[in-house]
């Protein structure tokens, strides 16, 4: 199943679905990096509040997506994601470290917009 | 007590395949929304090994019961090339592909009983069982 991808003024929205399979994460690296360069994006939000996983395999392409697009001068969020699943990440031992988060959509733009200020 | 839930785990789409149905199974036996990610997250983890390492395998669920207590057994089995250290690849940090490792010790976190049998050339049986409390 495709990411959506969402072009929001200088920023991408990608909503990722519940079964996300590792191909699709895979897709989903490749097209992201892909629309920053031709839109020329200063911000990317990966909302993952359908997503009721998040194992090894996720949190390292979300990490890599995070970095790949911060290569390009643009920033990420990851946001939405659920109590449940942090809890899970937790036990398992995976972080996000120097990836940014949000509580959802409204907070990942005002984090956004925040970066924007701070960097112009 | 309900049949056996199997599934062959042959590539990457089976793992999602691994976890919904654990997910659901958990939910039937009774467990909570958090419980039943760290089933789910358990599971996909177990399935990602399956392919990564061995090429196939299956993950068989189970409701167990231990009077008076119920829980959720998750079987991993394959046929692959086996863990060389056992006791290696269930500390923290270790790894034998140079990415994150089995993930063992994260799978062991997540449940209450974990046990596992390796025999080079033969294969590993991964036993992971949450109770419900």
């Amino acid at each position: 199943m495709e990411v959506p991808i969402l072009k929001q003024g200088r920023y991408l929205i990608a909503t990722i679905q519940a079964a996300l399979s590792d191909e699709d994460l895979q897709q989903l690296r490749r097209t992201l990096l892909e629309r920053v360069i031709q839109f020329r994006s200063r911000g990317v939000i990966v909302d993952v509040t359908s997503l009721d996983v998040m194992d090894s395999f996720a949190t390292r392409t979300l990490r890599d997506i995070t970095y790949m697009i911060r290569l390009r001068g643009a920033d990420t969020v990851i946001v939405g994601i659920q109590p449940e699943v942090a809890f899970a990440m937790v036990q398992l031992g995976l972080t996000l470290e120097g990836v940014a988060t949000a509580l959802d959509l409204e907070e990942g733009l005002a984090h956004l917009e925040q970066r924007a200020r701070n960097s112009s | 007590m309900p049949d056996d839930i199997r599934v062959l785990i042959r590539s990457n789409p089976d793992i999602v395949t691994a976890r919904q149905e654990g997910r659901a199974l958990a939910a039937l036996t009774g467990f909570g929304a958090t419980d039943a990610t760290l089933i789910a997250t358990a599971i996909s983890e177990l399935a990602r090994n399956i392919v990564s390492y061995a090429g196939q395998g299956e993950i068989i669920l189970r409701i167990v019961e231990n009077n008076p207590a119920k829980g959720l057994m998750i079987i991993s089995r394959d046929a692959g090339p086996g863990i060389r250290s056992v006791d290696d690849a269930m500390r923290d940090g270790y790894s034998t592909s140079g990415g994150l490792g089995l993930g063992l010790p994260g799978v062991r976190r997540l449940v209450d009983e974990f046990t596992i049998e390796s025999v080079l050339g033969r294969g590993t049986v991964v036993r992971a069982t949450k109770w419900l409390r």
